[in-house]
């Protein structure tokens, strides 16, 4: 009880100090002359320094993308990194004004953090991977396996309830910290490995021979990644929002960030709409924009897939298939909504 | 004088003769100290073994076998995994930390202005060498330079804004650089601080003696990671809307003020030490207070405290690692940072980054002791033993 009464009140602390401070994000951004986000302290392929020390990774480029959005420049960005435990204060002090950073998102974190998501750029989920001489193609031939996981957490939980909606049978060899399950794993203790996707991926390139693994394509269980703004500034939110729809649209529309130029003088409305060259579109400035709003997202960043394909998607060491995150029109989950 | 009517007597002492050549030579010295005894024998021989079974591994792990150049992972990965290397072959990655390194010792500071925070070592260097080297005349001066002086020019070369220079904000600041921003602050400091506190708690004034106790054991109550938690996580809650405090400053008075606590109670076990004679001696002079703190019973305080004082510097050097988990990065927190890199990502680039990490902080904390160990010589004048 005690408890719950001291989070109220911090809650409520820290929703004043919210409002306050997010009143016009999108003003206050212009103002400063850079965006501030909050990613990650490292996350292979979604935020991470490269050579000379600048950010990269799928997280990162959203920012970007915001970035190019309001000032045609993606490289206004100041990064605020954050771990697990220092995000959602980061957000909500103002020290950030959208947050990247492959959180999940939760009826709790939407409404007692005092945040908002609504779009999701990056579908995660726990996921199996196996060593390819097992000659396994679907998580559903795995019974009998012993199933490597960690100890007390969701994946635990969800794998045995996966198991047992499907009927399957399963050996759980059961660890408590992360490296002794990698240690198992590469032992050959288990047949199968389990984790966030994501994580298996990562996984996979520190094994001594990462190509004689592969990740199933199952999902079992949902973890949305999306980005979070603080509530109260619906225009900021819709900003954060349509930046995703923008990408996606582009690259359901093949828009790329080497022909956006030409496909400026396209014939089809809804293409010359999203570039902003219909003459009587008002698309951009309802945002509080520029009509160019979206060029100058692919001109800088690239489409939805471009982005994936650059940092986590086949040609990177990392692999990632795009899985649910494909386009709807390719059996994925990516859908934008009408930009009209 | 009487003639001497002893039949003979010596005048002068014999030559001492030199050890039989048995203990004399290298094989004396090795029957001597490594097989005396059977005991001694089987210890030799288990060491040696225990040498000659880990010694070669680990320098063809770290050397010889090690891979010194490379632009990428490839470089560090057997042909099965997709690299260059032969199959079964393991051995540091220092390619990786020869293409980071840079970004080890300053972070992410922008590559063009890295001459600044090179200039700011060079300077620390030439100013801090003359102040650890007993014999030169001018501490006084020195220690101006030094602690005043120095930090102000710092300041302004590393955060710029003026003088024309560009203006480089703390979050870009990381690496080695951070580290020793982080110690040399610290350190400056607690001593100063942590004097006070400890003259403060032998105090016989009431509210100036609860005011430190309370200080102390409130700060020393508490984990590092606590104080450095609440100083990013909480402060910006309470702090009125638009305020923002610079994250490195908060890191900074947060170390600092932890250090002092420790420092307190070191430097104050070191004025539990002095005997009453001293103080009595100095009352009978007819010093003020001031003068018998600072002429009679400091310098023999601190001298006697210099382990203890070292302890906590080479404690607090090693406790700024913990401000990675407050999204900054010193030496620690940005090699781990560079290991989610995928350009990089290997079955051994972690352990290659944490030896070089490991071994940077080694370099300093055992500098920090040797010099220790030297001043305690140096200033050995009275309680040798």
């Amino acid at each position: 009880m005690r408890k719950t009464l001291l989070s109220a009140t911090i809650g409520a602390a820290v929703l004043g100090a919210a409002s306050a401070a997010s009143a016009a994000t999108l003003d206050d951004v212009k103002a400063k002359g850079f965006l501030q986000c909050v990613v990650n302290t490292g996350l292979a392929g979604f935020s991470a320094p490269d050579a000379s020390g600048n950010w990269t990774g799928f997280d990162v480029d959203y920012c970007r993308a915001i970035a190019a959005a309001i000032f045609n420049d993606p490289s206004k960005v100041k990064f605020t990194p954050t771990t697990a435990q220092t995000r959602f204060t980061a957000l909500q002090s103002g020290e950030g004004d959208v947050m990247f950073r492959n959180t999940t998102w939760t009826i709790n974190r939407d409404t007692a953090l005092g945040l908002n998501f609504r779009i999701v750029n990056y579908y995660d989920g726990q996921g199996f991977m196996v060593p390819k001489s097992l000659n396994v193609k679907s998580a559903l031939e795995l019974s009998g396996a012993a199933v490597c996981v960690q100890s007390g957490t969701t994946t635990e939980l969800n794998l045995a309830d996966y198991f047992k909606a499907n009927n399957l049978q399963y050996n759980p060899v059961v660890f408590e910290k992360l490296p002794e399950v990698n240690a198992a794993y590469q032992e050959g203790r288990c047949d199968v490995y389990t984790t966030d996707q994501s994580g298996l991926y990562s996984i996979r390139l520190s094994l001594s021979n990462p190509d004689d693994h592969m990740v199933l394509p199952e999902i079992i269980s949902k973890e949305p990644l999306g980005p979070a703004v603080r509530q109260g500034d619906d225009q900021w939110f819709d900003i954060v929002s349509w930046t995703h729809y923008a990408l996606v649209q582009a690259e359901e529309f093949g828009i790329t960030q080497a022909n956006v130029d030409e496909m400026k003088n396209s014939e089809n409305p809804e293409i010359r709409r999203l570039l902003g060259v219909e003459a009587d579109s008002k698309i951009g400035t309802d945002l509080g924009l520029g009509n160019d709003w979206a060029y100058n997202i692919i001109k800088h960043v690239g489409n939805y897939g471009e982005v994936f394909e650059r940092n986590i998607g086949a040609n990177t060491p990392l692999k990632i298939e795009r899985g649910l995150n494909a386009l709807w029109t390719k059996g994925g989950l990516q859908y934008a909504m009408p930009i009209r | 004088m009487s003639t001497n009517s002893l039949g003979f007597v010596r005048t002068e002492l014999l030559a001492p003769h030199p050890a039989p050549a048995g203990e004399r030579s290298a094989f004396g010295w090795i029957r001597g100290n490594l097989f005396a005894t059977p005991k001694d024998t089987l210890l030799t021989i288990l060491a040696i073994a225990l040498l000659v079974w880990t010694v070669p591994d680990m320098l063809n792990w770290l050397f010889f076998d090690a891979v010194w150049s490379g632009s990428d992972r490839t470089a560090c990965l057997t042909l099965a995994q997709g690299g260059v290397q032969p199959d079964g072959w393991s051995g540091a990655c220092w390619a990786f930390v020869s293409e980071r390194f840079e970004q080890f010792m300053f972070g992410r500071y922008p590559i063009d202005e890295r001459w600044r925070p090179t200039l700011v070592a060079v300077l620390f260097a030439a100013v801090l060498a003359p102040m650890l080297m007993p014999r030169l005349p001018y501490k006084g001066w020195n220690a101006l330079v030094l602690f005043v002086i120095f930090p102000i020019v710092a300041f302004f070369l590393l955060h710029g804004g003026v003088f024309g220079l560009q203006r480089v904000e703390t979050p870009l600041w990381g690496g080695l650089m951070v580290t020793l921003i982080l110690s040399f602050v610290g350190i400056a400091v607690s001593l100063p601080i942590g004097i006070l506190l400890a003259l403060g708690r032998r105090s016989h004034l009431p509210v100036i003696r609860v005011i430190c106790v309370t200080f102390i054991e409130v700060i020393r109550g508490v984990p590092l990671i606590t104080v450095l938690f609440m100083a990013n996580v909480m402060l910006p809650l309470f702090l009125p809307t638009g305020w923002t405090i610079d994250n490195f400053l908060r890191a900074l008075v947060g170390v600092a003020l932890f250090a002092s606590a420790y420092m307190a109670e070191v430097v104050r076990g070191g004025l539990q030490a002095i005997p009453k004679g001293q103080y009595e001696g100095a009352d009978s002079l007819g010093l003020s207070y001031w003068q018998k703190t600072r002429l009679i019973i400091m310098p023999q305080a601190l001298k006697l405290v210099i382990p203890g004082i070292v302890n906590t510097f080479i404690g607090l050097f090693k406790d700024t690692s913990l401000v990675s988990i407050i999204g900054m990065f010193d030496l620690l927190g940005i090699v781990q940072l560079n290991f989610t890199d995928t350009r990089w990502i290997t079955p051994i680039t972690p352990s290659t980054g944490l030896i070089f990490a490991g071994f940077i902080f080694w370099l300093f904390c055992f500098g920090m002791s040797r010099y220790s160990a030297f001043m305690e010589r140096h200033l050995d004048t009275g309680h040798k033993r």
